[in-house]
Formats: C-alpha cells, structure tokens, sequence
C-alpha cells in the first residue's frame, strides 16, 4: 500500500536526531512535528521568528501575535525564544539549523529541487525556501510520488525554475524512500510495502541504483 | 523633539504619492492596521511597498492594493491574496520577488549603511541567473524580468552580490513604546518590524502602549528610539488570524 500524508510525515519524523534544530515546511512537512520519537528531544524553528515552537493552541487560546511561517496560530514551548526575521535568517543562513523537511514540485536526480514557482501559471515566490536550501547540512523532500497529472515529481532534471541546485539529501514520497549524493545520484533504499520495485521504475521518471539492502518503509 | 502624535493621519502628513514605504508584518501578524488605514484613506497612490507579504484581499496591505494604490512590491511571498495575483499577472503592479532571508538582510545592512552584501542564496536559480518575472502587460506576457546579477567566489564557493533596501517611510506596529521612541515587540509579531525601523528617513511606529520615559527595562528593548521618528496610540486593533489552528481539550 501507498503511505497516506500522516504516514509520509511519520517516516520523514525519524530522520530528527536528539537535540536537533529544524525547520519544517508547509503541507506534510508541518505534520512531522506530531511524529517526534518520544526517546529524542528536538527544537522547532520557524522562519517568521521562534524557536521553540510547541502545538497548536487550545481552541480559545489562539493568539495573533504568535503564528509560525505558515501562518497557523501555535504555542511556544518553554525554553523558547523569539526574535526578527534578519535573526532568524542569521540562524538558517549562517548553517545552525540541523535539518529541514520541505515540499516540492520536482527534485531532480541530482538533488535539484523546484517548488516555487510555475510559469505562467503559479508565481507566489520562494519565501524562506532558497536560504534554507543553502547551509542545512540535513535536506528532506517529503511529498507525493506524482502530480495531479499523474507525472513523476522526481525527474532527471528539473524543468521548472529552480529553488536550490544539488542540495537534497532524501526524498521520501508515499511509494519510496531515495538517498541523494547531491550532484551525483539517487539510491532507491526503501519502498512501501507491497509496492513493488517494477512499479516505482515505472512510476520514476529519473535514474536510479538500487540498494543491496533495500528495506519496506518503517514507521513508528 | 517631540515624537508623539495625535493621530495616524497626522503623523503621515508628509506622505505622499509616489514614496516608498517598508511595511512590518509576517502575514497579518504584527500589522501596522491604523497605519495602513491612514494610508487607503489619504489616497496616496503610485507607492513602493517593501514588505514580506502583500496581506490578504481585505486586512494588511490587501486594503492599499484593493484601491490600486500600490505600483511596485519587493516581498518573498505573496500567495495568499487573489486580488493581489490578479493585479500582477494583468500588468497593474510590478513585484520584486526576493528570498526571504535576503530581504531581511537587504534591509537590515540598507540600516546599517551597507549598500550590498553577498550571500550564498539563490546561487544557481534565477534569483542570480536572471530571469524572474517582474511586470506582465494586459495580455500576462512578461515584458520585464529581473537581471542577472554579479556572483563571486569566496573560499570556493559561489555567492551572488545583493544589494541593499532603504525606504522614505516605514510604517511599524510595537506592543509598546516610550516617548522616546524604545520598542518592545510582543512574540513573532516583531518578525521584519525592528530591522525596518533602522532602514527608513521617517520611521512610524504605532503602539498598543505608549509608556513614560523609563518604563520599559533597558535589558529588553528591542529597538533604540534613535531609529523612531514619530509614535501614534493604536487603537481598535482587529488582530485577524490567517489560518486559525486549535486543538480540542479532550
């Protein structure tokens, strides 16, 4: 079976290591803070300004000066801190934060990724994107295998406008797990259980070697 | 000098058509509201806007775009507002698209009297390369782009020359504020706000709180008032919520 949303988010929460700083984007990457190993403790960043970041609200307890990058209204963990957006681009830029999981429209075989833009169709802009691309030694892509067309998202190369070149270091989708050596190549190293190899060669329209040890995806 | 006015349309009494104008905020969070308000209804047109978003159809700067008073915005994301998509892709107003982090940074170093820095975003993407859509025309082809810029190596590696941002006003939202003109911003409402103050001729900050002078702790200023010209009392604040997010106590 395919991974559902949740399941994508919950695979993608065990790349987080104890202490680790990160940065979750929009979509399926907002979900991996519910799927944090209980065993490990890790900071949320958000671009807009905190770190810290805790749970949505209690219904009643909302509060408009305290939203993440997405807009939604959340809490702050004790322990937290905020601050502008030239410091919290410090912390992303500068290289302080250990991982980030992010959404795309298209990752290339050589850890490319696209998600900002569609030519004459979409132009909402980058937002925080391209900085954290950067200097984030960790780089997840957590997403659907294929779009609303049914195309595959991971290609040889990207044919829209990029958002970062060679900076992707997994790609987790609802049919495989692929390792990226940026600039080099992908490794298919895990796949859903009962999705076979054949499909997801078919369902890839990219190149890629096949680990000696591939697994069916794990999940908590 | 005296800091404090009476009201948001007096504290803009020399702002006028055709300025530029940095905007504080991340999304609707730590808006300017009765500065903004001001403005739509002054009817001042043909403004610059540098600010992260260009809010929604109807709160934050959405209010001056409604009206067409808007000509050009440097913003990193401008994806929630139809009406703002609309007029850019139909050739009424010209966008700036800049990553988030070197927005910031344009503005806080166009602060600090640095006219350009070099950063490693955007290397390798149309931000450096050139490219990005500016204007379209009424037909939504693009007849301008952004321009390829200088890139440099330092210790190896690629970094693309960026320059920096300076406005004639900046209209900023603080929790609270001495008469003197010192800032403390409550939560992620500070978020591009504090860098703001130090990159406009004419900074107005209004405020939840206008405090006496020696009010606030000097340990936890977030903006010297040597950056604030001019200080209104806020009022009537609407505090809208974009994507209101709650769990349930069970």
């Amino acid at each position: 079976m395919p991974l559902n949303r949740k399941q994508i988010a919950n695979r993608a929460a065990l790349e987080l290591k104890d202490n680790f700083i990160v940065n979750l984007g929009i979509g399926i990457p907002t979900m991996v803070a519910n799927y944090i190993p209980k065993n490990i403790s890790v900071k949320i960043q958000s671009e807009n300004g905190i770190l810290g970041m805790g749970p949505y609200p209690f219904k009643g307890e909302e509060d408009a000066d305290l939203i993440n990058a997405g807009k939604q209204t959340v809490t702050a963990l004790k322990g937290s801190s905020f601050f502008s957006a030239a410091d919290s681009f410090n912390m992303i830029r500068g290289g302080h934060i250990n991982l980030a999981v992010l959404g795309a429209m298209q990752v290339s075989e050589k850890g490319d990724i696209a998600n900002w833009m569609i030519p004459g169709k979409m132009i909402k802009g980058m937002g925080g994107a391209m900085d954290l691309l950067v200097n984030t030694p960790n780089i997840i892509i957590a997403m659907e295998h294929v779009n609303k067309n049914n195309e595959s998202k991971i290609v040889h190369k990207c044919t829209l406008p990029l958002t970062g070149k060679h900076c992707v270091d997994l790609i987790i989708t609802d049919l495989a797990v692929f390792k990226i050596k940026r600039g080099v190549g992908l490794t298919l190293i895990e796949h859903a259980n009962d999705v076979s190899i054949e499909e997801i060669k078919e369902k890839t329209n990219a190149n890629f070697v096949i680990s000696n040890n591939i697994k069916n995806i794990q999940f908590n | 000098m005296k800091k404090i006015f009476t009201s948001a349309n007096e504290s803009i009494f020399d702002l006028t058509s055709n300025v530029s104008i940095m905007s504080g905020g991340f999304g609707l969070c730590g808006n300017p509201e009765n500065l903004l308000l001001a403005l739509m209804k002054k009817k001042v047109k043909s403004l610059t806007i540098i600010s992260n978003n260009c809010g929604t159809i109807d709160h934050g700067l959405g209010i001056l775009l409604k009206k067409k008073q808007i000509k050009k915005i440097y913003a990193s994301y401008v994806g929630e507002n139809k009406e703002f998509e609309r007029q850019f892709l139909t050739g009424e107003v010209e966008v700036e698209l800049i990553p988030q982090g070197t927005l910031a940074e344009k503005i806080r170093s166009g602060g600090a009297g640095i006219p350009a820095f070099y950063t490693p975003t955007g290397v390798g993407t149309q931000v450096a390369l050139g490219g990005v859509p500016m204007l379209f025309n009424e037909n939504r082809d693009v007849i301008k782009t952004s321009k390829i810029k200088e890139v440099r190596k330092f210790n190896n590696r690629d970094f693309v020359l960026e320059k920096s941002l300076n406005a004639d006003f900046a209209i900023i939202k603080a929790y609270k504020a001495d008469s003197f003109g010192n800032l403390i911003f409550r939560k992620t409402a500070q978020n591009f706000s504090s860098i703001m103050c130090t990159a406009a001729k004419i900074t107005i900050v209004e405020a939840e709180h206008i405090v006496e002078i020696g009010d606030l702790d000097p340990d936890t200023i977030h903006v010297p008032g040597i950056y604030v010209n001019r200080i209104i009392q806020g009022k009537n604040y609407k505090n809208f919520i974009e994507q209101r997010t709650v769990i349930s106590k069970n």
